[in-house]
């Protein structure tokens, strides 16, 4: 059963939660036991601001199973202002809108359900800021 | 430390392959490879493969592949790193050889893909990445490549289009390949026309799924010749690992585990890109070609791409990679390509090339990348006659 694998990163899908490295102050996304900048294992939690920028992008027109409802589709790799970098889907925006260096936010969207009997499972997508 | 030679190679046509199933196609490219080298049994087999838990419902492949192929009893275990699977096992097997634990092994890379449908099969290709962080956001692994190829445009101001000789050159090569999965040459015109699957990437900037299996025979050198008139030595064997999530990568357009993999393999045969006669590269997608190319020391970073535009990269060519048709075009039966790019180097080592043949090769080198660039693994092989 997937529940207890999507409820898991529950922290991390809906308040972007990583970690901070105690000893050279990296900022990683998604939160990690070792930091891959200096070898330390002094890490706490550390919350996202949830606003970045994009820094490639692409429109799928094949989309994998569970995700066929959505194509086309935009998707991301946002660079936080707290810098590193989310995959992500591009949502409230059109699909040749996507531009290198557009800012974003993050927001909670529905990534995908199971069907009739199983769970729906939210996390973040990114939406260009003030585009309402 | 002992050093070792392939001695037997063996392989099925790449293509769609409705009437074999994935242990058929093991079985006959085993065979093909041990009645080369005349024998009947093997020390161990070591089996690459990547998806045939989820698209054909079976694990456990070394025993039944070695059950089915009359090697009952055999040590047969298989070895999964993703996309490269393959290479993988001719670690695994190369290990096995030269700590001296055993004489002959057979490497044998299978995948069985076209029996499952087109997304369940990018659900499963997907696995290559970090499935928390990338593949649950909706990423296909075409899509990861988009992404690395998108940054890479604009970084860079390459267009589209200026990819496209790498799949011309790989379907120009696959016509002479009876193994090859295409055997119709493209168009710079075609390429440009083709369908998105994921901006920019399209179909023919990306290689197909496909089935089939390939092996190889090793053995150490000092007995090759007892198995072979053209004994090919492993002269480099080497594996190297990045972040599986394209987005944890120290320098995006960089790949790392192509950069270290082929630094410590050069260091192994004692050689450097200018001595590679044929460069057998993971052309997944041609972006892939472009990374590897400059990660490997043939251009310089921003400048893969363009190798492709003037002839550097045919048979002709100073630099000729996916000289049988490569993944584009020979087909990329995912666990099993690094075993075919390494039977073609040796092909190309032999002078069995047929028309495809490189002019006097003497070093040949085969890349195999998993996922987006998270592995890598290099092999060497050297010409000994």
């Amino acid at each position: 059963m997937d529940m207890p694998r999507h409820w898991r990163l529950k922290e991390q899908r809906y308040n972007l939660v990583g970690t901070e490295c105690l000893i050279c102050g990296a900022k990683l996304f998604p939160p990690r036991p070792v930091c891959p900048d200096c070898n330390s294992k002094q890490m706490q939690p550390f919350t996202f601001s949830g606003q970045g920028e994009v820094y490639s992008y692409s429109t799928i027109f094949e989309a994998p199973l569970g995700y066929e409802g959505f194509i086309p589709y935009a998707v991301a790799l946002v660079k936080l202002k707290e810098g590193p970098v989310v995959t992500a889907q591009l949502t409230d925006l059109d699909n040749d809108e996507a531009q290198v260096g557009m800012e974003v936010e993050m927001v909670t969207r529905k990534l995908r359900e199971y069907g009739e009997d199983g769970v729906i499972v939210y996390g973040y997508k990114f939406r260009p800021i003030g585009w309402y | 430390m002992r050093d070792v030679s392939i001695v037997g190679i063996g392989q099925t046509k790449v293509g769609e392959h409705w009437e074999k199933s994935l242990r058929d196609l093991a079985v006959e490219s085993l065979w093909a490879a041990m009645d080369e080298v005349g024998i009947e049994k093997a020390d161990a087999l070591y089996v690459g493969n990547m998806l045939g838990g989820q698209f054909v419902g079976q694990e456990h492949l070394g025993t039944l592949i070695a059950d089915f192929a009359g090697l009952r009893g055999t040590e047969a275990f298989r070895v999964e790193a993703a996309c490269c699977s393959g290479a993988a096992a001719l670690r695994q097997g190369y290990l096995a050889v030269a700590s001296g634990l055993h004489d002959i092994v057979a490497v044998t890379g299978v995948e069985k893909m076209t029996d499952a449908l087109g997304c369940t099969t990018a659900a499963g290709l997907a696995t290559a990445t970090d499935g928390d962080y990338e593949a649950s956001q909706g990423l296909s692994l075409v899509a990861v490549h988009a992404l690395l190829m998108r940054r890479y445009m604009y970084k860079y101001g390459a267009t589209n289009a200026d990819f496209a000789m790498f799949a011309v050159n790989a379907h120009r090569n696959a016509v002479g390949n009876p193994y090859a999965m295409f055997h119709r040459p493209i168009s710079k015109d075609a390429f440009e026309k083709a369908r998105m699957i994921a901006d920019p990437i399209n179909l023919l900037d990306s290689a197909p799924v496909a089935d089939g299996a390939a092996t190889l025979v090793l053995c150490p050198r000092e007995q090759a010749s007892e198995f072979s008139t053209q004994p090919i030595r492993i002269s480099a064997s080497a594996v190297a690992t990045d972040s599986v999530a394209l987005h944890d990568r120290r320098d995006l357009l960089f790949l790392e585990s192509a950069y270290l993999s082929a630094k410590r393999a050069y260091q192994q045969a004692g050689v450097g890109p200018d001595d590679i006669d044929v460069f057998e590269l993971h052309d997944a997608f041609t972006i892939m070609s472009a990374l590897s190319l400059e990660a490997c020391g043939f251009a310089e970073r921003g400048e893969g791409y363009r190798l492709g535009q003037n002839g550097n990269i045919s048979l002709e060519g100073p630099t000729p990679i996916c000289t049988m048709g490569g993944l584009k075009a020979r087909g990329n039966p995912v666990g099993a390509t690094g075993v075919y790019q390494v039977v073609e180097v040796v092909e190309q080592l032999r002078g069995q090339a047929g028309p495809n043949q490189v002019q006097s090769p003497r070093l040949g080198m085969a890349q195999n990348i998993g996922g987006s660039g998270g592995t890598a693994i290099t092999h060497i092989m050297e010409a000994m006659n």
